[in-house]
């Protein structure tokens, strides 16, 4: 997984509550694979009307935002479906940091799988960025994530919190299979104890 | 060793299947049941290229459920015409096969969504840990079980060392007293909880369903009162075990037997949340006072009872509710003010995970004996168990002879991934969970209420209080 550490880019401003999985990827192109690049697919139904023709006034269709790698958007950010083709379309997009009030929690937890930051402002800070990301179309705004920062061109500088294990798997890049595993002895000597103290768990009668 | 803490349902859970701690005092928690439909395929693929294997593959369950169609399923896989939707469907078989899971593929009698047939086959138990990779896992809350949905990466993460890390959720307490009223369903309970709490109400918690309203209802009630629960933001939802609970297992396919049953049973008895247990919060509800509630915009707590007029957006103080609703009102092509039921429907699809169980089509059945349909509307059971089940009560001549048309078990018009679509501009009354924009297909406007409302609707042709059909 690629690091993230410092992140200059294009945000764009989406302020919209409960954006949901559906509208980031609508199911339809959940059978694609990978190859088809998701990131023809992020907003599909809001960027593209009839005959796939770009819908010119959304946020993501307009020459200052097209190469933003962050995104502005309102509370619950991700919620309903858990498709991880959500982040995937994102990503491919390339859309790097996610910047809300607060995000669903299985969609936060899939984006820390993919190197993507869902990082938490207060409502007030969202809005007051997204008023200066609307002044300043195409304006990069910086994403300091061992500093815990967002910064903008007229010198504001906003702090955020991140779990401390969530902060280190992103800025490392780190694999968490590879970091359960070393509790591999742990899960063994759970698993033995659990079975013993439930033994009518003892694996399954297969198919009825 | 007696523990002197009084100890929630939830935290009881969550220490039973505790493997490890992080510095954040995020837990590695072991994972009873992981049950993937034909989604998470990114998950086998990344698997094999990682070169790791499936660790408890009787511990995992795969169902097709999403791409499978509704009709002429006689032909099984060949018979899905879309050649990616076929595709989805076999290539779960091949990473079944491969890594000998445990697949209830399109032609197994017991085949159907996976919400509805871990419940059914006994898979869910009180005091078990169950992830899927489909957000409403929470359902089988209902056991007493804390269950959600997780993406991709941890499915294959569970795949990989049958554990998963969790942030332990806050415990969050729903009080349901009263009894509901004739007409008033788990779903309509649902609902009336979200349009209470919220769309993101529930974030980060996991919500503990209790009181009188909640004891009272069917397991396959509490099962769709569960089900919502993430529509509310939260991660799990749970039913304390009692003795509904208890019966309804007995003797499932994979419910203890014997010496072993009495020894679970007794185990189960102890999961309830103890007296004096604090919870984080709580929310009081008087179940007495519900209506039959139906969702009016493209998120589920925009919902009101069936008398009531659209709100005014106007009215609405907080202004992001207010631009929300505007433009969730122009979307659904209604005017503020009109009452909800002078709103015309154009087809009604009785199924999905929340509402596609027998009881369920048994509601529905009981409101269109005797009458006919006027719109197209199709029955989903959710499952072929539930569908012989329904059969041999003969629920299926019931709905027929309405004009209900019967089909075989899948996700179907929930999401649309089968090609069970509702067209562009059509108005749909469903018994599913979710509403937002496009849900049922590009451009469709979904009322979502219960399968006795949707009965309703298909018989009236508009949205009709169930109410007036069963003479309460």
């Amino acid at each position: 997984m690629e690091p993230f550490t410092l992140l200059r880019a294009v945000a764009a401003p989406y302020y919209h509550a409960d954006v949901d999985t559906d509208e980031l990827i609508p199911h339809r192109f959940l059978r694609k694979p990978l190859a088809a690049g998701y990131g023809n697919f992020l907003f599909h139904d809001k960027r593209r009307g009839a005959g796939e023709r770009e819908d010119p006034d959304f946020i993501l269709n307009r020459e200052a935002y097209r190469r933003a790698q962050i995104l502005v958007s309102g509370p619950n950010f991700g919620c309903g479906s858990t498709r991880e083709g959500a982040v995937y379309a994102l990503r491919d997009y390339g859309i790097r940091a996610l910047i809300a009030p607060s995000f669903a929690d299985i969609f936060s937890a899939n984006c820390i799988q993919n190197g993507v930051l869902p990082l938490t402002l207060s409502e007030r800070d969202v809005r007051s960025l997204c008023d200066f990301l609307q002044a300043q179309p195409g304006a990069e705004i910086t994403i300091d994530l061992p500093a815990q920062t967002v910064s903008t061109a007229d010198a504001t500088t906003y702090r955020f919190d991140l779990e401390r294990s969530r902060k280190i798997r992103l800025v490392e890049g780190l694999d968490e299979i590879g970091i359960t595993l070393k509790h591999s002895q742990d899960i063994e000597r759970f698993e033995a104890a659990y079975r013993a103290r439930l033994p009518w768990l003892a694996p399954a009668r297969g198919t009825s | 060793m007696m523990s002197t803490t009084a100890r929630t349902l939830l935290k009881k859970v969550v220490d039973l299947h505790a493997v490890a701690r992080n510095d954040d005092g995020d837990l590695l928690l072991y994972v009873d049941y992981n049950v993937v439909h034909e989604g998470p395929f990114y998950a086998f693929d990344g698997l094999a290229r990682e070169g790791r294997e499936v660790a408890r593959p009787a511990q995992t369950v795969a169902c097709a459920d999403h791409y499978v169609p509704t009709t002429g399923r006689d032909k099984g896989t060949a018979g899905i015409k879309d050649a990616e939707a076929r595709d989805m469907v076999e290539r779960l078989r091949q990473n079944a096969e491969r890594t000998r899971i445990v697949h209830f593929g399109i032609d197994h009698p017991q085949q159907g969504i996976m919400h509805v047939v871990v419940p059914e086959q006994g898979m869910a138990h009180p005091g078990m840990v169950i992830v899927g990779s489909d957000s409403h896992t929470c359902t089988n809350g209902a056991f007493g079980a804390f269950a959600f949905g997780v993406g991709a990466s941890q499915v294959k993460h569970v795949l990989a060392t049958q554990t998963l890390w969790v942030k332990v959720p806050r415990a969050m307490r729903i009080d349901v007293q009263g009894e509901l009223a004739p007409g008033v369903s788990a779903k309509d309970l649902a609902l009336a909880i979200i349009a209470r709490i919220g769309m993101a109400g529930g974030a980060g918690a996991a919500l503990e369903y209790c009181g009188s309203a909640v004891r009272a209802l069917s397991m396959e009630a509490r099962m769709t009162l569960c089900n919502l629960t993430v529509e509310a933001g939260a991660r799990s939802g749970m039913v304390a075990p009692d003795e509904k609970t208890f019966e309804y297992l007995r003797e499932l396919p994979y419910a203890p037997r014997g010496a072993d049953w009495e020894a679970a049973r007794s185990f189960w008895q102890t999961l309830p949340s103890d007296p004096g247990a604090v919870f984080d919060s709580e929310v009081s509800i008087d179940g007495s006072r519900l209506g039959p509630m139906v969702t009016w915009g493209t998120s589920q707590d925009e919902a009101c009872e069936v008398g009531s007029r659209i709100p005014e957006p106007a009215l609405i103080d907080d202004p992001g509710r207010r631009a929300r609703a505007e433009r969730a009102l122009a979307y659904m092509g209604i005017a503020p003010g009109t009452p909800l039921t002078d709103i015309a429907i154009d087809r009604v699809f009785i199924g999905s995970c929340t509402n596609a169980r027998l009881d369920d089509l048994r509601a529905a059945a009981r409101v269109a004996a005797g009458r006919k349909v006027r719109i197209p509307a199709i029955v989903v059971p959710g499952s072929r168990t539930v569908k012989r089940q329904a059969e041999a009560e003969g629920l299926h001549e019931v709905l027929l002879s309405a004009g209900f048309e019967w089909r075989d078990a899948g996700c179907s018009m929930c999401t649309g991934s089968n090609g069970d679509l509702v067209p562009s501009g059509e108005r749909c009354a469903s018994t599913s969970n979710r509403n937002m924009e496009g849900r049922q297909g590009k451009g469709s406007r979904t009322h979502l209420m219960s399968p006795a409302m949707a009965a309703a609707a298909a018989i009236s042709g508009r949205i009709a209080d169930v109410r007036e059909f069963i003479g309460s």
